[in-house]
């Protein structure tokens, strides 16, 4: 459980950047961070494995403060994957990026083998096992730098805009495997600005605006939600305003993604050729 | 005279053994906008380094086949000649903004072109204008949103008077809203001031509507090339393009057998067509 209490928090120097603001994330849940730029998103999540600590309020992880922990035992429960994979990646070849980590944590050799091999085949970064991080396209060092993070296995799970640089069927692979790490009984956290991702995905959403929260709810809510959504600076789904036009045939609330609006049009479409099969005989 | 015009071109880098762009035929009349698209590491970046000369001149490598703008051959050519033809605006705005105010910032470009003054000061004016940020001509580029240091980015390169302009993802970066606005001024700039653009997009959703056409690029290759409308098929889907979700939905309404026969691409094109289906 992660739980954000009370938290105000400025930059040496800078304006507030957090105001007294107030979250819980249980175990095992899924929640989108989404919001303007600037509006605190990347600076809270970094406060949940103690890499930033609050001026004011505190944070909590599974009932204990991140000012009475080292980033190195927090991080132990608490994965950050970072927007920008450079930031995160430094070894000389994939597999050593991955088993880095694990050897400081002091796993046995085999154990170590077998983590990495099983995250290189998941993430598809088998033919790269002995490349260099560095000649791997955006996409790929950002697969890398997930890898790198999900081989110790962290309780929580948190990325920092993880579809930025991915292609349309990396996205869909990305979406699959965080449902894998929920089911797993994971934490996932994103902090993201691809409503089109956040609403196929449907987590939770949390709205940032100038460092407090002014919405806090499921996807399917928030996301139909225009004066949040404009607060945020964020836009409807399309298919959610496609909802919106087509109000006066009645659809459910709710649909903010291709499936769902499938679902719907297909029924409709279906009565609506029945009954002129049916008129005309 | 075409805008831009490729023929046959051929680009691999210096220490690498396969071509990233090859046998690439693109020829854009001047005052269309264009949408260039396809998965990471398809050669999009590529071609546009092209088309400013950073490549060969900065990136080594071995180029071979055709390429002009503006009927100029780009080879042998240096950026600086190929700047005042083919205008560059790139992903994070943070690397192309270094000055203490955004004024300075606009009038850059032109200092290094040599231009008088006078002139200069006139179209750093024009240039803040039509791009919305003139009353923010004092403030330091990093006192500005990201949306408007993009604006300011746009601003310092359409002060050189480009007649082409090539954007690489300059919405990477943004929120949503502050995209959807940057993606608006540059249709708008593009009609204006009769650019021919180019604008390379992963969000189809957000751009599609003003395109006039749409490139898609897979493995190094043109693989569709047409209007929206028709380019985005179950092809471009297979090539992992990311296209407007009504676009999608309208594909899957056709695999389960109802008969639609365009593809939207806007939201309001997808609802006129459905009240149409549906008879009312």
């Amino acid at each position: 459980m992660i739980t954000v209490e009370n938290v105000s928090f400025r930059y040496p120097g800078g304006p507030e950047v957090l105001h007294d603001l107030d979250l819980e994330i249980k175990d095992g849940e899924f929640v989108a961070i989404m919001g303007e730029n600037g509006a605190g998103k990347t600076t809270l999540v970094k406060m949940f494995n103690g890499l930033l600590k609050p001026n004011e309020g505190r944070v909590l992880l599974d009932g204990v403060s991140t000012r009475d922990r080292s980033v190195a035992q927090l991080s132990r429960n608490v994965g950050l994957i970072f927007q920008n994979p450079d930031h995160q990646l430094f070894a000389e070849s994939v597999a050593q990026e991955l088993s880095f980590s694990l050897k400081n944590f002091g796993f046995k050799d085999d154990v170590i083998e077998r983590r990495v091999r099983k995250l290189l085949t998941t993430l598809d970064l088998d033919r790269y096992e002995n490349s260099s991080p560095f000649v791997l396209s955006g996409g790929e060092r950002k697969r890398v730098a997930l890898a790198a993070i999900l081989v110790w296995d962290p309780k929580h799970v948190i990325m920092d805009e993880p579809t930025i640089g991915q292609d349309y069927l990396q996205k869909d692979r990305l979406r699959n495997f965080i449902i894998q790490l929920i089911s797993q009984g994971k934490t996932v956290v994103i902090v993201s600005h691809d409503i089109e991702f956040v609403a196929e995905c449907k987590p939770r959403t949390v709205f940032l605006s100038r460092g407090r929260v002014i919405a806090d709810g499921p996807a399917t809510e928030t996301l139909t939600n225009r004066s949040v959504v404009e607060q945020a600076s964020l836009v409807v789904p399309q298919i959610a305003t496609l909802m919106t036009r087509l109000g006066d045939l009645d659809p459910p609330s709710g649909i903010i993604d291709v499936y769902s609006a499938r679902e719907f049009l297909a029924a409709k479409l279906k009565a609506t050729i029945e009954a002129r099969t049916s008129l005309r005989r | 005279m075409p805008a831009i015009e490729a023929r046959n071109l051929v680009f691999t880098y210096a220490g690498s053994e396969k071509p990233s762009i090859e046998n690439v035929n693109i020829s854009i009349p001047k005052g269309e906008f264009v949408v260039f698209t396809g998965p990471s590491g398809c050669g999009k970046t590529t071609f546009c380094r092209c088309l400013n000369g950073l490549i060969p001149n900065f990136y080594s490598g071995n180029l071979q086949g055709e390429l002009a703008v503006d009927g100029l051959n780009v080879n042998g050519r240096s950026t600086t000649e190929l700047a005042t033809h083919v205008g560059f605006v790139f992903q994070n705005p943070e690397n192309q903004l270094f000055s203490l105010s955004v004024e300075r910032d606009v009038a850059f470009g032109l200092e290094n072109l040599g231009i008088p003054r006078e002139e200069a000061v006139e179209r750093v004016r024009w240039a803040m204008e039509a791009t919305g940020i003139l009353e923010l001509r004092h403030k330091a580029p990093y006192e500005l949103s990201g949306g408007q240091q993009q604006r300011a980015a746009i601003a310092g390169v359409i002060a050189m008077r480009p007649s082409i302009l090539v954007l690489d993802e300059p919405t990477s970066f943004l929120d949503p809203h502050s995209a959807e606005e940057i993606v608006s001024v540059i249709a708008r700039l593009t009609r204006d001031l009769q650019l021919t653009t180019l604008l390379v997009e992963h969000r189809l959703d957000l751009v599609s509507r003003y395109a006039d056409r749409v490139i898609v690029m897979d493995k190094g290759k043109v693989a569709l090339d047409g209007p929206p409308s028709d380019v985005y098929d179950d092809h471009a889907r297979l090539i992992g393009i990311g296209m407007p979700r009504v676009t999608m939905l309208f594909h899957l309404l056709r695999r389960d057998g109802f008969p639609v026969t365009k593809n939207p691409i806007t939201v309001e094109q997808a609802a006129d067509e459905l009240r149409r289906l549906l008879g009312q």
